[in-house]
């Protein structure tokens, strides 16, 4: 079981676009709601309204910034949950076979009743994707909420994953990677999506879209020279203090 | 990496049985009956005491027959077949030993070999994380091992050798530690590559997805307590192997003398397993600025 698949049929997974994300978390709310209420153990909180909160999330939203050489610094959201990799390392540490990787759509899922709990796909994940519950006592990741995308009972609008479908900018795309003409494939074509952590070598499916680059305010000149300073030289006393200022 | 009490008494306890017991299957002391009783108690105890450890940790242990079937590709599923293989034959082996005084030469070599690969298995759990790069190395597993056998060999009572192997051990840390402080600089593991938008700048850390902790800050970013790391180096390795070493090597052999190098060993070995957890860093820091 916890052998990967050589091949899937299909690659389901996720573009996220980094230029567009407003960094609301309203898909940390939406995917904490459904999955508390569907698949598996709820994603359970501890000490909710105590002093010292925590709880279980499948997807969370971190905050970069970054400061390019010679421009103001950028503030970029960074929304991240499981990117259901295809040389996925949390499935071969599995001791129980309970983490598996899905032939037929690639999606990487627990099953809990096969679960220990014992936390070792945790530690082999680079991204932290992967939380062990502290009230069920099995690790929870994201599902790409299998428990929609396929479910015949919900509109056909609906059947995404739901962090997908609450998203206000239109930062989160969902589609099959396998298909070379799917919304994501295109998405990832040309906009150069990117792999986090290439270096350790999990293959990731989902894609991250780096920030648009920024485009510079060119100089509109044609009050500039009506608007050219008069005094070009500093004269009477702030001339005179300049010049002594720069004797001393 | 949160040093939890449970996998540090298990690696620990584990490490130190399994290489007792590989000694007594060479026969190493040659004793039988009473004497051979009490040897293995020490050693069987002292692993099944470190397995059972390790099962505190699991958040859901009644799964744990579970974790004996995905031998192809899990190291900790290995260790689990690989510890109860070993038990079994060593079992077969004290019987023949304690109440027959027949040696079973053969089972004892095979039980022997087999509690050794059992340390292997264990040192692979974290030598495969490619996550954690201090652990993602061939020194991890030769930390394990030889540890392993000279803990075995301290509790064996073979001073001479225990002296010499806890020398080799020694050595062995000080290159684990010496090497792994570069790792994580040399993987090229940066805040960078994490976020892929090193290409428009540097970046840093604006605002945490969450204002308290969690489950992997919590078990993966641990970051109290290395503060005295170099101090604790120094005194694991007094105890551990500089103390126990000079008291076996530079001495004759006596009960009282062998205690006390057993105790100081076990106390430097807790302070060296606490610094390997404590001290080790994984890449998930870097979404979050720390390390």
């Amino acid at each position: 079981m916890t052998q990967l698949p050589a091949q899937t049929t299909r690659k389901l997974g996720l573009v996220i676009d980094l230029d567009t994300c407003v960094g609301c978390h309203a898909c940390v709310i939406s995917c904490k709601g459904w999955n508390t209420e569907n698949y598996g153990a709820p994603l359970s909180d501890q000490d909710a309204y105590g002093a010292n909160p925590s709880g279980t999330f499948l997807n969370r939203v971190h905050s970069f910034e970054v400061k390019p050489e010679a421009s103001p610094a950028q503030t970029i959201h960074f929304p991240k949950s499981c990117l259901h990799c295809e040389d996925a390392p949390c499935v071969t540490v599995c001791p129980t076979g309970a983490s598996y990787k899905r032939t037929e759509d690639g999606i990487v899922l627990v099953n809990e009743k096969d679960c220990i709990g014992c936390g070792l796909c945790a530690w082999s994940c680079p991204y932290g994707a992967r939380e062990l519950d502290q009230t069920a006592g099995v690790m929870k990741k994201c599902t790409l909420c299998v428990d929609r995308i396929y479910n015949e009972n919900l509109p056909e609008v609906d059947r995404e994953p739901a962090c997908v479908r609450t998203c206000p900018a239109n930062a989160r795309h969902f589609g099959d990677f396998a298909d070379p003409d799917s919304n994501v494939s295109k998405l990832t074509r040309e906009r150069g999506g990117m792999d986090l952590m290439p270096e350790l070598g999990t293959n990731p499916v989902n894609k991250y879209l780096p920030p648009r680059p920024k485009d510079t305010m060119e100089e509109i000149d044609i009050l500039a020279p009506l608007l050219a300073p008069v005094a070009t030289e500093t004269t009477g006393f702030l001339g005179w203090l300049d010049k002594a200022l720069e004797k001393l | 990496m949160h040093p939890a009490p449970s996998v540090i008494l298990f690696t620990a306890l584990s490490g130190l049985g399994f290489g007792l017991l590989a000694f007594l299957g060479l026969g190493l002391p040659d004793v039988s009956g009473w004497v051979a009783f009490v040897f293995f108690f020490i050693a069987f105890s002292l692993a099944v005491g470190g397995l059972l450890a390790s099962t505190f940790h699991l958040g859901n242990p009644k799964n744990a027959m579970k974790a004996f079937s995905q031998w192809k590709t899990s190291w900790l599923s290995r260790e689990g077949c690989l510890a109860v293989a070993s038990l079994i034959l060593m079992g077969i082996y004290a019987i023949g030993v304690v109440f027959f005084d027949t040696k079973l030469v053969q089972v004892g070599w095979i039980a022997a070999l087999s509690c050794i690969g059992t340390v292997f298995t264990t040192s692979m759990i974290y030598a495969q994380l490619a996550t954690i790069p201090r652990w993602n190395h061939p020194l991890t597993s030769l930390y394990f091992l030889s540890l392993s056998v000279a803990g075995g060999a301290l509790l064996a009572g073979q001073a001479t050798a225990a002296g010499i192997l806890l020398l080799i051990a020694g050595v062995v840390q000080l290159a684990a530690w010496i090497d792994g402080d570069k790792r994580f600089a040399q993987r090229g593991h940066t805040i960078e590559t994490a976020t892929g938008l090193g290409d428009i700048g540097k970046v840093r850390m604006f605002e945490p997805p969450h204002t308290g902790t969690n489950y992997l800050l919590h078990e993966m970013v641990y970051v109290v307590g290395r503060k005295h790391a170099q101090k604790l180096r120094i005194i694991a390795m007094i105890l551990m192997v500089i103390l126990p070493a000079a008291l076996l090597l530079l001495f004759p052999a006596g009960h009282l003398l062998a205690l006390i190098a057993v105790i100081s060993h076990i106390a430097g070995l807790f302070a060296s397993r606490w610094l390997f957890f404590a001290e080790a860093e994984h890449v998930v820091g870097l979404y979050y600025d720390k390390r």
